[in-house]
């Protein structure tokens, strides 16, 4: 066998198995949603039917709103523990990045053990407090599975800054403060950037936790899931997963061509 | 020493969210081993609603693992020989392919399972079976095979290797397992880890590719949340986190490893 035949040959499981599991079925999948009377003009029912749009715009906000605060509070985090060192660093560390393997339905039932009917925050506090079935439990959740993620790509991106910089910036007479909006944030940017995308097409896409919380909000995925299995609305189903894939693939690969990191988008 | 206020104000939000991630976890733990939670810890504690989620969720949990292991298997086989040939042909073609591979990353699981379902939905003997749920598994996990393998292999003259090898008369296939499966281990161990991991907590897809034969463990933790008292689906979750939390640690040691060797 010579070289090149057996390096095309070391290609061809890779490209059965995607052709047949991978491609195929999106082609399909991108039939599926236009073969109703409709046609092409399901998507734009999509934008015209008011449970639909609403979906969707409830969706973008719940992950814009998820994505800043993964942001801010992993940001403060991320650079606290990436230039800080003392007893407990490590721990601290591991319990940050710990939801990361964790599925969405698990993270759900988090929230549920916080913020449920019997939940800590029910027992704890007078009154009836529970919050892990609204719009607030879905945000927690979302967040809970943002945070280590988001902290993983601004702790890499601050290890590669230049602490040189921040001294100089000290010994020339910046404030702290200054230090931070001038030459840390600056430095940061690109990652932040693409921390933020990723946490907001994770959202975006998410299922598990949705689905264990059993809100009343509708999030796309579980109008996805409820068209789908529920009303056998398999065209306007396959048409919302391709819009929902479409949104969370761009801006994925628009994060990558920032830092050139991958994360998987689970939850 | 003297710390500044922003320090402990840094501090403060540092502990905060890692009290958010934690507590739960915490709780869920001491849940699953409490008489009843309701009560608090002062009922005592007991195995019993551990060995009542053995009774009740075994075949699941023995799925996921059979399942973890056949995936791994099916990456190894198809990932590792094709990080390999992207490695030789470095390209805008290989670019291209890397990229489609890597689709299942970004499109959410819910997408991809409906459109497995529409394609093979209606073959029967494919359908109801565990290979099913297999096919969505690997397509999820391989990308991140093929590229932990590439990303080693990029970071090293393994040209050289081969043409020292193929000098002294090695012929392709035994230069691939004598030369590129040993330097590419590092990578290889990271993929592998990061796949079982991934495996066993596989939910979006697995709930659409499921059949009520097939639970899986996350979808059986998703049936007890909803069915379940919360000391039964609690002591479920723990033995979830018995089994991912080590998988977890030892794939991020593995891969840090893995980008050491890459840089």
């Amino acid at each position: 066998m010579t070289s090149r035949t057996f390096v095309a040959a070391c290609l061809v499981p890779l490209a059965a198995f995607t052709l047949a599991f991978l491609a195929l079925p999106l082609v399909r999948l991108l039939q599926g949603s236009v073969e109703t009377e409709a046609g092409w003009a399901i998507y734009l029912q999509i934008l015209q039917k008011p449970r639909y749009l609403e979906t969707l715009v409830n969706t973008v906000l719940v992950s814009l709103a998820v994505s800043v605060t993964a942001l801010l509070i992993s940001t403060v985090a991320g650079v606290f523990l990436a230039r800080n060192r003392f007893f407990g660093r490590g721990l601290l560390l591991s319990i940050l990045t710990l939801p990361l393997a964790f599925p969405g339905v698990v993270v759900g039932f988090m929230i549920i053990l916080l913020g449920g009917r019997q939940g800590l925050f029910n027992q704890l506090l007078p009154g009836h407090v529970v919050f892990a079935y609204s719009l607030t439990g879905l945000f927690l959740g979302y967040l809970y599975f943002s945070i280590p993620r988001v902290l993983l790509t601004v702790m890499a991106a601050v290890e590669k800054l230049d602490p040189a910089l921040e001294e100089a910036a000290r010994t020339l007479g910046a404030s702290p403060l200054r230090v931070v909006v001038d030459v840390i944030l600056p430095g940061l940017a690109p990652s932040l950037v693409a921390a933020g995308a990723i946490a907001f097409a994770t959202a975006m896409g998410a299922f598990g936790t949705a689905f264990t919380l059993a809100t009343n909000i509708d999030v796309l995925p579980m109008v996805i899931y409820t068209e789908f299995t529920l009303s056998a609305n398999i065209a306007m189903a396959s048409a919302l997963s391709v819009l929902l894939g479409l949104v969370t693939w761009v801006l994925l690969l628009a994060a990558r061509s920032f830092t050139g990191t991958t994360v998987a988008a689970g939850g | 020493m003297n710390r500044s206020f922003s320090w402990w104000l840094q501090l403060a939000v540092t502990l905060l969210t890692a009290a958010f991630l934690i507590v739960p976890a915490i709780q869920s733990i001491l849940a699953g081993l409490t008489v009843s939670y309701f009560r608090g810890l002062s009922s005592g504690l007991t195995l019993k609603w551990i060995t009542r989620v053995w009774e009740l969720y075994a075949d699941s949990i023995f799925l996921s693992l059979w399942l973890a292991v056949s995936c791994l298997v099916v990456t190894l086989v198809i990932g590792v020989p094709a990080a390999y040939a992207l490695a030789r042909n470095p390209g805008r073609l290989s670019r291209v392919l890397e990229e489609f591979i890597s689709l299942p990353l970004a499109v959410p699981g819910l997408a991809l399972a409906l459109a497995l379902l529409q394609l093979y939905g209606t073959v029967t003997g494919f359908r109801t079976s565990w290979t099913f749920i297999l096919v969505g598994h690997v397509l999820y996990t391989l990308p991140f095979m093929v590229r932990s393998v590439l990303a080693v292999l990029m970071a090293m003259d393994f040209k050289t290797l081969e043409e020292s090898a193929a000098t002294l008369g090695a012929t392709a296939p035994t230069r691939f397992w004598t030369i590129i499966v040993p330097n590419a281990m590092p990578g290889i161990l990271a993929g592998a880890l990061t796949v079982v991991t991934l495996s066993i907590g596989e939910f979006n897809l697995t709930w659409m590719l499921h059949t009520p034969y097939l639970k899986t463990l996350p979808v059986g933790l998703a049936d007890s949340y909803a069915s379940m008292r919360l000391e039964v689906a609690s002591a479920y979750t723990l033995i979830f986190f018995v089994m991912i939390v080590p998988l977890l640690m030892a794939m991020q040691w593995a891969t840090a490893r893995a980008q050491r060797i890459a840089q």
